[in-house]
């Protein structure tokens, strides 16, 4: 044992990294690498109704509930009873925090009319009133919701600026890792440039209004000795709290399967090697109107319920019964699925929630239901609530999420009239492994669809086009007619069939 | 006002420091002069008595409330500008 130990390595002593703390909301601590610097204050900063409080209480909470580490709220702005209410309506029980000792709360109120100056004075009252909040708890955290209201109660803002200063420093040498809260000024962070005074670490928080949904954002402005996200990240407030996107540190790290699943239509399987689409992989298949997208997007769940896995299906045009009378159309029984539990609808336009919410329910369920597959149908219409870029960004989130998870995801895709073919709405063909096309090809006048694979990394797939009936069986594939220098579909090819089987009988 | 209306006062101080023996010394002296037998003054260390202060909302020290006769009212400060003091106690009107 001994001599195995003096064989390792010996670690080179490194250098001391910025300690943190974990803050425990959702995305929070994977844009700031880690969380909070551990001792130090942060600021964050924003408009009015942003989710400064929010964001504060919740750092204290998760503290206490998940890390063991209580708190004190010093709130200037909300009494003991408004946060109770306040909080209570994202889950977090305060009053039951402060009476496990995991929380103290002090509401410090001011009223300048009632106040008169007379001579020289100091804020040690708050002082000792924070002190004591402190011990009563054995605090490692502290929030200061919001500290500028001060400017509006203590008459004298040199002394006000000196005890703040002197404030900061005190929580320091404490060790406490502080959240201080502070109101955007007009062209500055914070209103009375309280970052002067925290300058370790910013995170600014901002509503937007964009194409008629409101889109919160979170963006850390500095964070000295560490690196961190610089784009500006939205965030979502709802019954659990604070969450912010990325909901998973995204790499392109997953491990990758090379177990394969059947497609649900046989002759497809056949172009991919006899054996369908890589386990874990993205799929998408584009399309004009009515090419037959949603056809395949049945066949591959019902294919995934029949192997007994579940199978999630985001309908963000049609109902959940609408899709299942269609798939009884072309002779699929997915209700029977959707008894046993195995399928699974979503449906909702995203519109009517945002584009982040939307996948942010999209996640919280893929958490819940964990299925093996997750059809989008469509996603093109995510393109009418958010810019290109943006969705682009969100769906590639999304989509390596689902990788990081092993799951196979199907998506749909509207080709317009008009667009060029090899075109997606979102601009996410690029990241999809393997990708489907269907389209219509109008002859003698006659319209006929016809599919075939654009690419699909990983496999030797078949480069032909296949005509594409939809029937009541179900999807079949058929060779077209290539023969003499012409390709044949729908009854042109069945009339050439005919005189070729004429030929060969005669 | 009626003349022989009792006035309560609670001086809140932050141990003994100079400025709070300051305070102390002060508002004894105007009130001796000029409330002289109708006064009750109480003197609370917060240091002592941390939860008192967040009862009585105290951020500033030193911090004076004059509790009756209402309106309540607050100083702060070693109380050293009598005459802000006494206008506020209503023991002299306000000249502007």
């Amino acid at each position: 044992m001994a001599k195995r130990k003096a064989n390792r390595p010996v670690a080179t002593p490194s250098l001391a990294k910025l300690k943190k703390v974990l803050t425990g909301i959702e995305g929070l601590d994977e844009i700031t690498d880690g969380g909070f610097p551990a001792g130090r204050p942060t600021l964050v900063c924003g408009n009015a109704g942003c989710g400064k409080t929010l964001l504060a209480v919740e750092f204290l909470v998760r503290g206490a509930q998940q890390y063991g580490e209580a708190g004190v709220l010093v709130s200037f702005e909300e009494n003991e009873e408004e946060l109770y209410e306040n909080m209570a309506s994202l889950g977090f029980d305060l009053r039951r925090l402060e009476i496990q000792k995991k929380l103290a709360i002090d509401h410090v109120y001011l009223e300048r009319s009632e106040i008169e100056e007379t001579g020289e004075y100091d804020l040690e009252g708050l002082f000792i009133r924070i002190n004591h909040a402190v011990q009563s708890v054995g605090a490692k955290r502290i929030v200061l919701d919001t500290i500028e209201a001060l400017f509006g109660g203590i008459p004298n803002e040199n002394i006000l600026r000196s005890e703040l200063r002197r404030l900061f420093r005190w929580l320091k040498d404490q060790g406490l890792t502080a959240v201080i809260t502070a109101e955007q000024g007009d062209g500055t962070l914070t209103r009375h440039g309280l970052e002067e005074y925290v300058a370790d670490c910013v995170i600014m928080l901002d509503h937007q209004v964009s194409e008629q949904t409101s889109t919160r954002r979170v963006r850390i402005v500095k964070y000295r000795g560490s690196t961190h996200g610089t784009i500006q990240y939205p965030f979502l407030i709802d019954e659990n709290g604070m969450s912010v996107l990325p909901l998973t540190s995204i790499g392109l790290n997953h491990k990758v399967s090379t177990a394969r699943i059947s497609t649900g239509i046989a002759r497809l399987d056949a172009m991919m090697e006899g054996k369908g689409y890589f386990k874990g992989s993205s799929i998408l298949a584009s399309g004009t109107a009515g090419t037959g997208k949603t056809s395949m997007a049945m066949h591959l769940a019902d294919a995934a319920c029949s192997r007994g896995e579940r199978c999630l299906y985001i309908a963000s045009e049609e109902s959940a019964d609408q899709v299942v009378r269609n798939g009884k159309s072309i002779g699929l029984n997915l209700s029977k699925w959707r008894t046993r539990g195995l399928l699974e609808f979503k449906n909702a336009r995203p519109t009517l929630t945002g584009l982040e919410k939307h996948l942010v329910t999209i996640h919280k369920q893929v958490n819940q239901f964990d299925p093996k597959v997750v059809i989008f149908d469509p996603i093109s219409n995510m393109s009418a609530i958010g810019e290109g870029a943006e969705v682009q960004s969100m769906l590639m989130r999304m989509l390596d999420f689902f990788k990081s998870r092993g799951i196979t995801s199907f998506c749909t895709s509207l080709t317009h009239g008009g667009d060029a073919l090899e075109k997606t709405e979102v601009g996410i063909s690029s990241i999809m492994d393997t990708w489907l096309l269907l389209r219509d090809i109008e002859y003698s006048g006659e319209r006929t669809r016809v599919m075939y694979i654009l690419k699909s990394r990983g496999m030797a797939h078949s480069n032909q086009m296949r005509e594409f009936l939809i029937t009541s069986k179900g999807v079949d594939l058929l060779d077209i007619y290539v023969g003499s220098g012409r390709v044949l579909t729908g009854a042109a090819r069945a009339a050439q069939e005919m005189k070729e089987k004429q030929i060969d009988i005669g | 006002m009626a003349i022989d209306e009792k006035y309560v006062l609670k001086l809140y101080v932050t141990g003994m420091t100079p400025r709070s023996a300051r305070a102390v010394m002060n508002i004894r002296q105007i009130l001796d002069e000029h409330l002289q037998g109708r006064y009750e003054l109480e003197i609370i260390d917060i240091f002592q008595q941390p939860q008192l202060a967040q009862g009585e909302q105290i951020i500033a020290a030193p911090t004076l409330i004059k509790k009756l006769p209402l309106p309540i009212r607050k100083f702060i400060g070693d109380m050293s500008e009598t005459e802000r003091i006494l206008v506020g106690l209503d023991l002299r009107p306000k000249t502007d």
